[in-house]
């Protein structure tokens, strides 16, 4: 084999070694990268947010329209109820999007391809959103775990399910968003190999299906991004009403 | 057997997942298509539902790669 797939998810040390206790706190490739992504928000919201003009430029309506987009997803699906928690989602989707989207320059590394920091979101989501759920209807939150127009007979099997399907949220919320990136960037190495060990003559075939892989993998980062913003507002939603 | 062996084909036998989520996306996309070409005014609302079903059917075969990848580099 001419080099590893898996070789670009390897985490390395950048700068020196921090160590607090038994804690390595090191600064690495996915911290820069993560750094990376939160600067290029941060810039294109205030760039695009400096002059506020009638007539919007570029800048300006692509930050509007990010704006405009997750209000209009947090209305639709969570309802009017949970407008306080749009900073939130528009940080998580932009987040998300500008990891994927920044993962899929040559040589750069996916920060999104790493369970644990989906995991850490998605753990963040379900506490959150648990807590919320309680504050708001206290013990009645509990609620949600009957559902209704279900037989008594059934109801002990049918909570029971419930809970699992509540409790496997954050596992399948982050393990959706890590197992895509991993599996489509290995997918687009493993063509790249292909390439090399092809050579001049039969390259070519699998150059065309590295092409055609890298814009399918872009619409998956846009629509990973998207569907896990829009679950946290269903999960949302399931909190603020319930039962509607 | 070898162990070597059998994690290589337990690994390649996880990756029957992928029919599962092949039939889930088709089943999704066409009937779209069909539910759009009887009624292609309501077609555009549920666009995004469109995409949140193919986001979701695409990941349940993703979840038979990872069991394929714990049953070759985590075991």
């Amino acid at each position: 084999m001419a080099s590893n797939p898996m070789h670009q998810f390897e985490v390395y040390r950048i700068g020196p070694e921090i160590k607090l206790g038994t804690v390595n706190l090191s600064f690495t490739n996915p911290s820069m990268f993560m750094l990376i992504s939160a600067i290029t928000i941060l810039l294109l919201l205030f760039l695009g947010t400096r002059k506020k003009l009638a007539i919007p430029s570029k800048m300006q309506f692509i930050t509007e329209s990010s704006y405009a987009f997750i209000a209009k997803m947090i209305n639709d699906t969570a309802g009017s109820g949970a407008r306080p928690f749009f900073p939130f989602i528009f940080t998580l989707f932009m987040f998300v999007l500008f990891c994927n989207m920044i993962g899929m320059l040559p040589y750069s590394f996916t920060v999104t391809s790493h369970i644990i920091v989906t995991f850490v979101l998605a753990a963040f989501i379900f506490i959150a959103v648990t807590i919320i759920g309680f504050i708001k209807h206290g013990i009645k939150y509990l609620q949600l775990f009957v559902p209704k127009g279900v037989p008594v007979v059934l109801l002990p099997l049918i909570i029971v399910i419930e809970i699992i399907s509540y409790l496997s949220r954050p596992v399948s919320l982050s393990v959706r968003l890590f197992a895509n990136m991993m599996a489509g960037h290995t997918m687009l190495k493993v063509f790249g190999g292909f390439v090399i060990s092809l050579g001049l003559l039969g390259g070519w075939l699998p150059l065309g299906f590295s092409v055609a892989l890298t814009g399918l993998e872009i619409l998956v980062a846009f629509l990973q991004a998207y569907v896990f913003a829009i679950l946290t507002c269903i999960y949302l939603n399931d909190a603020l009403n319930l039962h509607h | 057997m070898e162990l070597e062996a059998a994690k290589m084909i337990g690994a390649g036998l996880a990756a029957i997942a992928l029919a599962g989520a092949g039939v889930g996306i088709g089943l999704i996309f066409g009937n779209y298509l069909s539910g759009a070409m009887r009624n292609p005014s309501a077609a555009a609302k549920q666009f995004p539902n469109l995409l949140l079903g193919f986001a979701l059917a695409e990941a349940t075969g993703l979840f038979g790669l990872v069991v394929a990848l714990i049953i070759l580099f985590a075991f």
